[in-house]
Order: C-alpha cells, then structure tokens, then sequence
C-alpha cells in the first residue's frame, strides 16, 4: 500500500474535490449499465502520433479525437477489473493525502490476488489509459496521485526554490547558488513550488557534462540565467519544472543540444510541444516559450566545426527523415524543414562539445554570447 | 555394391549371376555383367592377345577379402553399428521365417559381455519353423545363399547376405565359431553346429555337429561373437527393437542387454500379417541385364513363351506387340539371341503399353496395426495412421502408410521423432538421405499450426512413422540404410503427411478451444468479485446492491462467453 503520509490537509482540496467526482461518475456509469444488464464500457483517447495535431497558437500537441473504447466481455474482464482497482485506490490515495510511484502501485496491485498485474509494463499501461481517459477532464496523474518514479535533472544558478518540508509542512527556501559543486535536483512532482529569481533566461541542457562546464565557471552568474541539465528528452517533471519557471517567471527557454536527429527531433520535440503517445497530458507537461540555441546545422558552418562532426548514420536519416515526414510540428514550420535539409544534405552531426575544438572554455567565452546577441535568430 | 558382386562371378557361381540379375538399381554395372557373360563366348578359346595375359594375372579374391573391402555397404563399418546390424539381420530372419510359417513370432535378443570389454557375445532365439540339419551350414555360413535372393515378394531381407555376413565378422574380428541350435519339429531332435566359413572358397566348414536337448519343440538359437561397442540412444540395438515393435505389432520380444537389463515388447494383436504373394516382374521395372540373366535361367524356349511367362501382365497380344516392335520373331529361340537384339527387346518392353503390376502382392502394417504398435511404445494422447491405395514405380508396386503419435508426454521442444520402415524393418541411419525425411522437410508444418525450421523436420511433440512396403525397396545402398528418393514414393508419402497434417490442425485447434474455454470460464469466478469490489472501493454499496451487480455482471459475461465461442 502507498505510504500513509500524516492528517495534513490536502494542498489543493478542491482539485482533489474534481478528482474523486471524476473517478466517481466513471465507475458511476459502470454501475448503471451493468444493473441494466447492459455492456459497460470505458473510453480512452488514442495515443499516438497519429491522434496529435500541432496548432501554433496553443504550442504544444494536442490530442485528436481518436477514442478507443473498451467494452466489458469475458475477454477483457481482468483489463477492466484493474482498471477498476486503480481508480479505487486513486480515490483512496486523494482522500487520504497519498501518492504512489508507478513501481508502488504495480506492488499495491500484488493484493488482488488473480488481478494482480504481472509485470509492470501491464500496470504502466492501464495506468496511461486511465489518465489519458482522465486528461478529457482535466485531471492529471499527479491529481490521480500517481507520480513518476524518477527525479528530474539538476538546476543551478540564481534561483531560488520555495518547497515545503515533507514531513512538517514549514515553507523551505532553496537557493541554488548554495550547492557548492554540486546541484539542486527536481523532485518528481513540482505543483507546490514557488520561485524567486533574477536570472534574465532558463538554458536548458542536453548533457550532464556541458552542465558541470557552465556551472563550474561561474556561466549562470556571470550571464544571468538558470540552467537546467535534461539528460536526454527530458522527463515529465523536468518538463513541468521548465513550464512552471517559464510561466511563473515569465522567462524564455533556450534549448541547447547536440546538432542531430536526436537532439532534434527527441528531445527538443518533447521539451517544446509534448510527445506523441503523451499527448493527453502536453498541455501540462511541454514549454511552448522554448527555443532552439543551438547546436544547429548552421552553426557547423558558422563556427567552423566541420572537422569536428561524425556522419550521419541510418538510423539518423531515417529519423530525420521520419519528423519531415510524420512530425506535425516540423512539418509546419519551414525553417525547421530548411535545418533538416541542410542537415541531411551536409550528412554529419555534430555534438555540443565540439565546440571544445576551440578550446574547453570557448563555449562559455565565445559560442553562447554570440548566440545570445540575437535570440530572435533562434530557431522555434 | 552390385558392381563388386558383378566383378566377381568366379567366385560366387551361380549365386553373383543372380545377385547381378536381381539388382535392378544399377543399369551401368548389370551392363558390365552382361559384358561379361558376353566374354565367355569366342574371345576366350586360345590366342595370346594382352587379355589373355591379363587373364593369367586374373585370380579369385577371397571373400573374406571382398567382405573388408565392403564391410561399410553391407552395415559393418565400425563395432557399434556391427553390433546392431548383427542383430538386426538374425532378427529380420526369424521373422520372416515365422511369418512364412504361419507361426506368432517369439523373439528373444541377448547380449552377453566378454571379458573382454570390445567384444560381446550374440544371442538371437526364435520360435520359427528352424532349418533343416543338412541347410544349416549354408545358411548361417556361406555368403550370398538362401532362399529371398531369387523372388520379387514383400520380404525384410532381400540379399540373402546379412546373417552370413554377421557371422563373417565375428569370425574376422574374434576368430570364434558361429553356433546354432536348430529344430525343426516335436518329434525331431535339435541340432547343435558351430560353423565357420572358408572364407577362401565361399563354404561352410562345420566344426562340430551334434543332437542336444532343448526345450523348444521348433525354432532356431544363434549365438556368435563380435567385436563391438555397445551404446544406447537413437542409434541403438534398444531403439531398433523398440521401432521393429511399433512396424510388427504381432511379435512378442524380450531383451536382455549387457548389463542384464530386461525388457518385454508384448504383442499387440495375435493375428498374422497375411503372406504376401510372390510377383513375377514387371516389364518396366526390368534393366537390361536382369532381362539377360533371365533368359538364361528360364523354362521356355522361344522369345514370346519367355515374355508371357516370365513376366506380370504380359498377354499373348502384349508379348506379340514387343516382339513387333523389337523387330524380333515371337519364336526366335532364346539362346540365340544376340545382345543387341536383347537391347532392342528391352527398349520395346518399355515402350509397349502394359497395364500395371498386380498390387495385392503388398502386405501394409495397417491403420489398426501401425496404431497399435505406435501405443506399445510412444507415450502420446493421439495416435493416426493412414494406409495409402497401392502405387506404382518403375514397374514395382509399393504402399505408403504414415502413423503420427501426437502429444503425450513426447518432447514439445525438440525436432519430431521419425522413425523409418522398409517393409517393417526400422532403418535408424542414414536419415538425411532417406525419402521419408526430405517428405517430411518439404511438407509446411506451418500449415498444419507446427513451427518448422527452414528446410528441417517440424518442432513439435510428435513422432511421424513412416513405413514402405514393396516387393523391391529401393534402398540407396546395400547396407539397407536409406530409401532412395523417387518422386512417385516422395509424392505419396506427402500426401500421406499432408493428410496427418489436416488431422493434428484439426485437434490442435480443437484442444486450444477446449483450453480457452476452460479459461474464459474460469476468467468469469476469477474476476467478477474483484469487478464489483472494486466498484464498492469507489461508490460503497450495500450487500443487496452488490448481489445483483454481480449476478448482472455474470450474466452479461456469459453472454459475451457464449458470442465468442
């Protein structure tokens, strides 16, 4: 069972409020069909690529109208039955002021006896349905008090972080400048955060390593900003953790990443405008406000780092081609349609650390001044 | 095999003549025998050409020579194979032999260690009708001789050389005697020999020949010792018995084996395969030189005579129609013939039309008999046989029968067992070159719900028997491993398997259906209480409101069940 975490009230009561009406009038509905001696069914939103559209103005993925509904027959009695259970201990876990990681519900699920969920991928699954068939409502996981089980990346500079203490509830204020070497970390749910900062922008970082390069030289104070490590695509909470910073703050994004089809098309896709088969929770979990610093085709050139680059291999053309192709985010945006060209014209990649060609330090000294001289140049 | 018999007519008399004439497998070298018997004429008498010197150089190979030589085509190639085709020829004996006597085979296999541990002694006892005092030598100890050479009939030996050469090779390989206790009847003694073979002239050498007491009042004992190796597994002596059960469920045999461990394959039926009827020849099944010997060594006089009598389905309008077409006089006398008058007679013999052999010549196992010797053995759930209609190749009449053991406790992970008959004699070597196993690589398993490796036997738990029967199996050698690949013998066989196939689909599906059913009922008790708990969890409801929610919901589920099925 989730950990029973005191008799605190609720942070948010009336969108707990929501939660239990909403799990209560799904099952509600269960109810009334089968005392009418009818099939009930639960629908679901499709999740895939296929069911997004890409509308400018709103900025991220939205899900399209694709529903699969899933009727209750012999074959498909265990799937509901589980359904059914998870909803029963999301109620419970609101009412109660609780959370479960994926991996603690899979284990909560070890009590049903014959329901129980063999593996995880099964609970991961019908725990995706039932929050892509609660996104409809506007009830996220975390509402459902189902949180991730990963932490997000590491942040660092003039930011300052006010949580809470998890057992006594006393305001807690974090200053990120105050971690010597090392760095505050986004934990897996960020809805109570409030921020304080000066900073001018938000870098968000593909790897650990360029991070520590910018953080050990004093970068974020020197240029003003926050920088944020994603570790590739970034994870739910790191992209909640940006959006909140981005709108709270009101605060541009930057993204910098490595120069290929990955860097691209994965984790900048993501950190913007969501994912494919995540698409019922985008609205929450993308920043819309990000945009591309680099490292893009463009700069190969421009920073002359030709000699420094690594062909383009099958699986990159094809990935590249594939967003050209498939991406409703690219594919309306023509001068992502030009950097994919001249990537795949060009045929290599290149990572952030080429820059290091010139130098450890020209990244800091040289590379992101320049870049930041005119953001407006980025790409979106 | 038939070339090295061909070469040596001085040696083996009138017997090589006829191993020559009978081995319709091997045009080239039956030819070379006819070439031969050719040479006797005038080029032999006088004269001092290089033939004639080469002639003085020209001298007998003993047959102990030839049988080193060869010992691999006739199953002796090394001691562990030795041990098994020794066996396997003195049992193929004893039941042909009971089999023609109309006696319930009683067999009883022995195998004795020695001191030393690369020799064992050879213990094969039967209920047959025995063998006449003055044959015993000849049989058991002379190369070549017996009474199967000379018929086309449904038998397990053909040759007349296994059981002589079983006994060669222990002479060979140890220098010990063959002995045999042979009875004919109650009121006949038994005769105990021990037996040797000259091996430079092809006879027997008795070296002891007396009355003894024995409690059988007909049958035959051998015993003999032979350098080998004993082993178990697919290969063995335990594994060919075990299959010679499955092809005769008539026969009762008991084993004992080195290490005294013994074992009973009981009979499964008490009635005898009928007697198959000996077959003249076929005139399509016939080589030239078979065409020549038999001339030779036939009654009738004059070319037509010869043709109508010697010859299945040859009527006097037949007969009349090859000799016309051969260009040669109906009443041209046989021994007159010249040899390529004989060649065009052959051709002619080919090209006349002539209704095909008689076929009730063939004895099948049968469907009830292959399926009650596959049930002694094979620990499986179903059991399926198919005896096909009688077929034709090359003038030879055979039958197919396919048998399937399904399920069980047969090895679901490993390739199927095939176990293989020719005219109910298992065949355990030479698998990948034998026509059942490509029929069965080049049937799609996959059709039947079977996976299959590509261009291999089927993954399943299942043994596919697969039996010949004809009066000239047409092996791939004399050692009578493998059956050779004719495409009338590879198509039945096919269609055979394909038909096994149909019938497994069928009850593959049938007993995932029964599984599912099972299941999907089971699905029902197993989560209907969890549904409506977990419908209580989120809405708490009353005893009342949850009954009639469950007994909704198991009717609703019921429903859907029945729909799926």
């Amino acid at each position: 069972m989730a950990k029973k975490s005191g008799k605190h009230k609720s942070a948010n009561p009336e969108l707990d409020r929501v939660t239990v009406q909403c799990i209560e009038k799904v099952a509600g509905t269960v109810l009334d069909t089968i005392q009418k001696k009818k099939q009930p069914e639960l629908s679901f939103p499709v999740r895939s690529l296929s069911n997004v559209d890409y509308d400018a103005k709103k900025g991220f993925f939205e899900l399209g109208d694709s529903v699969s509904t899933r009727t209750l027959t012999v074959n498909s009695v265990k799937t509901f039955a589980q359904t059914l259970k998870l909803m029963g201990l999301s109620k419970q876990m609101v009412e109660e002021d609780n959370w479960a990681t994926k991996r603690e519900a899979y284990y909560v699920s070890k009590n049903w006896k014959e329901a129980r969920f063999l593996e995880q991928p099964e609970s991961d699954t019908v725990m995706d349905d039932i929050e892509a068939m609660f996104s409809l409502h506007g009830v996220t996981r975390e509402q459902l008090r189902f949180v991730p089980d990963e932490h997000g990346g590491a942040v660092a500079g003039e930011l300052t972080v006010i949580d809470r203490d998890p057992t006594t509830h006393e305001p807690i204020e974090i200053d990120c400048t105050k971690f010597g070497t090392g760095a505050y970390s986004i934990p897996s749910s960020v809805e109570h955060l409030k921020f304080r900062t000066n900073a001018k922008f938000i870098l968000a970082i593909e790897t650990g390593g360029m991070f520590q390069r910018l953080q050990s030289n004093g970068y974020p104070q020197e240029a003003h900003c926050i920088i944020v490590s994603m570790a590739g695509v970034p994870t739910r909470s790191t992209r909640r953790f940006l959006r909140r910073l981005s709108d709270d703050l009101d605060l541009p994004v930057y993204a910098f990443v490595d120069c290929d089809p990955y860097g691209i098309a994965n984790i900048y896709r993501t950190l913007k405008v969501g994912s494919g088969n995540a698409a019922h929770i985008n609205q929450f979990f993308c920043v819309p406000r990000a945009r591309f610093l680099g490292v893009t085709p463009q700069d190969i050139l421009d920073f002359k780092l030709q000699d420094a680059t690594h062909p383009l291999q099958e699986v990159d053309e094809k990935r590249a081609r594939d967003a050209l192709k498939n991406d409703p985010f690219f594919k309306k945006n023509k001068a992502w349609v030009k950097a994919f060209e001249q990537m795949l014209t060009m045929k290599v990649r290149a990572e952030q650390q080429a820059l290091t060609k010139w130098g450890l330090n020209y990244v800091i000294e040289n590379y992101l001044p320049r870049k930041l001289k005119s953001p407006a140049t980025f790409l979106p | 095999m038939t070339s090295t018999v061909a070469g040596q007519r001085g040696l083996f008399g009138e017997e090589a003549g006829a191993a020559a004439a009978a081995g319709p497998r091997d045009g080239a070298s039956l030819k070379k025998g006819a070439g031969g018997a050719a040479a006797d004429g005038p080029a032999e008498k006088g004269g001092d050409t290089a033939a004639h010197r080469l002639a003085a150089k020209q001298r007998e190979i003993s047959v102990s020579e030839f049988f080193t030589k060869n010992r691999h085509l006739l199953g002796f190639d090394n001691p562990r194979k030795a041990l098994l085709t020794a066996i396997k020829e003195a049992v193929d004996n004893s039941l042909d032999a009971c089999e023609e006597a109309g006696i319930l085979p009683d067999v009883r296999v022995e195998i004795l260690p020695t001191p030393r541990d690369d020799r064992f002694r050879v213990i094969v006892e039967d209920n047959g009708p025995g063998i006449v005092k003055q044959q015993l030598p000849h049989v058991f100890a002379r190369l070549l001789y017996g009474s199967k050479f000379h018929v086309l009939k449904q038998q397990r030996g053909q040759q007349g050389i296994g059981i002589s050469a079983a006994a060669m090779y222990g002479q060979l390989t140890t220098g010990k005697p063959l002995s045999v206790i042979s009875r004919i009847g109650k009121k006949h003694p038994a005769w105990y020999v021990e037996l040797k073979i000259d091996t430079a002239k092809n006879r027997p050498e008795v070296l002891r020949e007396m009355e003894t007491d024995w409690d059988k009042e007909h049958g035959t004992r051998i015993e003999l010792e032979l350098e080998a190796k004993v082993q178990k597994g697919k290969q063995s002596v335990d594994e060919y018995l075990l299959q010679t059960a499955i092809a005769n469920p008539h026969v009762r045999l008991e084993y004992k084996d080195w290490d005294g461990q013994e074992q009973v394959f009981d009979r499964a039926t008490k009635t005898l395969p009928p007697q198959p009827t000996q077959i003249q020849p076929h005139p399509y099944g016939v080589e030239v030189g078979m065409l020549g010997g038999m001339m030779k060594t036939t009654e009738a006089k004059k070319l037509a005579a010869f043709l109508k009598s010697d010859f299945s389905r040859v009527s006097p309008r037949v007969a009349e129609e090859i000799c016309e077409l051969a260009k040669v006089s109906p009443d041209a006398r046989l021994s007159g013939l010249e040899a390529e008058q004989i060649e065009r007679i052959h051709q002619a013999m080919s090209q006349v039309k002539i209704m095909a052999p008689a076929t009730d010549c063939i004895v099948p196992i049968g469907e009830a008999g292959l399926v009650a010797g596959m049930k002694k053995v094979l620990p499986a759930e179903l059991f399926l046989a198919e005896t096909r209609a009688p077929k034709i190749y090359r003038g030879n009449p055979f039958v197919v029968e396919v048998g399937v053991a399904w399920g069980g406790e047969l090895p679901a992970e490993e390739p199927v067992r095939l176990v293989r008959f020719a005219n109910r004699v298992p065949l355990l070597y030479q698998q990948g070159a034998c026509v059942t196993t490509k029929s069965v690589i080049t049937t799609d398993w996959r059709n039947y719900l079977l996976q299959q490796p590509k261009d291999a036997l089927p993954v399943a738990p299942m043994a596919i028997v697969v039996h010949l029967a004809s009066a000239w199996v047409p092996f791939t050698s004399e050692a009578k491993e493998a059956i050779a690949h004719y495409p009338e013998i590879l198509k039945e066989i096919r269609l055979s398997l394909m038909e096994m196939g149909r019938k497994i689909a069928t009850h593959i599906r049938k007993t995932r259906r029964a599984a599912d059913e099972a299941k999907k009922r089971n699905y029902i008790d197993m989560f209907l209480p969890t549904v409506v708990a977990a419908l209580h969890e989120i809405l708490v409801l009353d005893p009342p409101t949850q009954e009639k929610a469950a007994k909704n919901l198991r009717d609703i589920l019921e429903a859907t069940r029945k729909q799926n099925v």
